[in-house]
């Protein structure tokens, strides 16, 4: 799937500015060299099963599938990793591939603040300095993760341009990388940004596929019919669907975040709403205005809250190898409430978007006795607090 | 007048930035008008960006303010329609902007027009020598220059960005984003050497430039000076009256580039 100059169809590339050229080329070498290195093999291997708790589990959700009437569903528990997410699974990696080219300081956006306290959390394992960005809207929303970052060691840098969120933290560690790139490795948290990014990120989270396959085969003999996954960037998707892209009889489906609808303005769906654009290094679509204008976008998962989407998704759904749909807020809050009661697994609202589109197909006729697999990406501790505020209920002391 | 011709001659050119739109087209019209009374001989013309990650937070202002105040580039056109036009400036006006403005207006339409309307160049500062191919072929059909960018981390790329530059060069002084620096660290006469060694195209050094001081010194080593932070601090600070403020600044460095 990578093809020249990391492009994947018409998407990705380096749109980026002539400062950061040889700090991504820098990457680039050091990553084709050491991801082939037994060393770093082995001692990534062992950070990810011994410090982050893989393999995660792919269980089978008897309740919720005996509920919908259909489909037999089975979950894959990224939300059980150290940290509460799939995040670690890049980090690791990332953190572990500076560390290996001298540098000594992590930078990262963050939208939940997931990443960031997955990056605070190796920067503090492995002895690195750590700044964090995070868009002022979203460190209002998730204060128990900036809390987490800065007991972890971590600097949380309040970005207060633009809209306040995800795209605005991600253009901040842009700028904030070209201007010190000698001794900062810049860890981007998703399948997006310029080449090499989308692949290095994509190959740390494709462990996701790599054991579902292996689970799937042993507990049905057979692959999964349906995979569902929450895109926002997509990191978690792109790591579900990657070793089953060659698989045509997986159906890959990711889900995007609708917010309060694909109709209003009030959305974060790239797929069913943007078009092609280059924007934040890679060309792929974006939600954009008449004049190229990056639109703000809107989620109650600030997660999902970002205008663009990584471009091995955008040629995946070019080819209609995956399917994206888009779920909206109340789909979303129902999907986290539902799985809480069902399974007594509170997922992340990101996931919950993954959950309600299970939820829709997975009594139709059609997927009678298939297989569905849901990546829960990350647990929903963090999402109280809002899909608390969603219902009308404060629980923050302030 | 075209690039080309401006920089033929001895002397040092100093090309002002502005944030089209900035607080409004009316003054923006006002600024250029009194930056080549004053002394520029080019004027980079900013398109705003919603999230332009090339410019530190006095340009990223001036750009939100600008598209806030209902800035698009049709209207920019027409801006530039008017100042050839009605205000007769003939001096080489060129773009700066980013990717996706081009992009999502058609390349092709985007270029057309800069032709019709008499735009000589264009900066882009996310699209690097690796994807020039984007925009360099509708560059070339409608004759409008694609501004090559050198940076203080570009080493082994300087020679092959140099041998394909066109117009002039850029080049960036300092690491990091656009805006007003107290010291410039980077030796800036190495890269020059190289880049002269490669090419006979002018070379303009622009980023963290504002004192007049800076100006002169960067003068003595290269063929132009840009100063964009410093400019559109002027105009933060004085809004629709800072034409006659920006007056005084250009032709304080004007003089000071200018070797006597």
């Amino acid at each position: 799937m990578t093809n020249l100059n990391g492009r994947f169809g018409i998407h990705g590339g380096q749109y980026i500015p002539e400062t950061l050229m040889n700090a991504v080329n820098e990457l680039e070498r050091a990553y084709n060299f050491y991801k082939d290195d037994e060393n770093f093999k082995s001692e990534l291997n062992y950070l990810l099963n011994e410090y982050a708790g893989r393999p995660s589990r792919l269980y089978y959700a008897e309740k919720m599938s005996r509920d919908l009437g259909g489909a037999k569903i089975y979950l894959k528990r990224e939300d059980l990793n150290h940290t509460g997410a799939h995040k670690i699974n890049n980090v690791l990696g990332q953190a572990l591939l500076a560390k290996k080219m001298g540098k000594t300081r992590l930078i990262a956006e963050t939208g939940a603040g997931q990443h960031g306290v997955a990056t605070a959390t190796a920067a503090a394992l492995m002895n690195m300095e750590c700044v964090i960005f995070m868009g002022e809207e979203d460190i209002f929303r998730q204060k128990l993760n900036v809390y987490r970052m800065k007991l972890l060691g971590a600097e949380v840098k309040s970005v207060k341009t633009g809209t306040g969120t995800l795209k605005d933290a991600v253009s901040e560690a842009m700028r904030e990388w070209s201007a010190r790139f000698d001794d900062t490795h810049y860890c981007l948290g998703s399948v997006m940004g310029p080449h090499p990014f989308p692949v290095i990120v994509r190959d740390f989270q494709s462990v996701i596929s790599r054991e579902i396959k292996e689970q799937i085969l042993k507990l049905e003999n057979k692959l999964p019919d349906v995979i569902i996954a929450c895109v926002g960037g997509g990191s978690n998707a792109i790591g579900s669907f990657y070793n089953f892209i060659n698989d045509p009889e997986v159906k890959l489906i990711g889900c995007e975040a609708a917010g309060r609808g694909v109709e209003t303005f009030e959305t974060a769906a790239t797929i069913s709403t943007g078009k092609l654009g280059i924007f934040h290094g890679m060309k792929s679509y974006f939600c954009q205005n008449e004049f190229g204008q990056i639109a703000p976008v809107y989620s109650i998962s600030a997660g999902l809250d970002y205008p663009g989407i990584g471009p091995e998704h955008a040629y995946l759904h070019d080819i209609k190898r995956a399917e994206y749909v888009a779920i909206t807020d109340e789909e979303a809050v129902k999907a986290f409430e539902y799985l809480s009661r069902t399974e007594g697994i509170i997922p992340a609202i990101e996931s919950a978007h993954a959950v309600a589109h299970a939820i829709k197909i997975a009594g139709e006729n059609k997927n009678k006795n298939k297989i569905i697999v849901i990546t829960i990406s990350g647990r929903g501790d963090k999402d109280c607090a809002s899909v608390a505020r969603y219902r009308g209920e404060n629980i923050n002391d302030d | 007048m075209t690039i080309d011709e401006t920089f033929s001659g001895a002397n040092k050119i100093f090309i002002p930035f502005i944030t089209c739109g900035y607080p409004d087209i009316d003054t923006t019209i006002n600024n250029v008008i009194e930056c080549v009374k004053n002394g520029a001989e080019i004027i980079e013309l900013g398109i705003p960006f919603s999230d332009p990650v090339a410019e530190g937070p006095v340009i990223q202002n001036a750009s939100v303010k600008a598209l806030k105040n209902g800035t698009t580039t049709n209207k920019i056109f027409e801006m530039v329609k008017i100042l050839r036009g009605k205000y007769k400036i003939e001096i080489p006006l060129i773009f700066m902007t980013y990717a996706n403005v081009i992009f999502s207006y058609g390349t092709e339409k985007f270029m057309y027009e800069c032709n019709k309307i008499g735009i000589d160049g264009i900066i882009l500062p996310d699209v690097p020598f690796e994807e020039r191919g984007e925009f360099l072929p509708a560059c070339k059909k409608y004759n409008i220059k694609l501004i090559s960018m050198i940076a203080p981390s570009s080493d082994n790329r300087i020679i092959k960005i140099a041998r394909e530059a066109e117009g002039f060069i850029y080049l960036v002084s300092s690491l990091g984003v656009t805006g007003v620096r107290n010291k410039i660290n980077t030796d800036l006469g190495k890269i020059i050497k190289i880049i002269r060694e490669n090419t006979n195209i002018p070379c303009a050094v622009g980023f963290g430039i504002s004192t007049a001081e800076q100006a002169q010194n960067i003068s003595k080593i290269a063929d132009g000076v840009i100063i964009g932070s410093a400019i559109i601090k002027i105009i933060e600070q004085h809004g629709k009256n800072s034409p006659e403020y920006v007056g005084e600044y250009v032709h304080e460095i004007k003089n000071a580039i200018t070797q006597k």
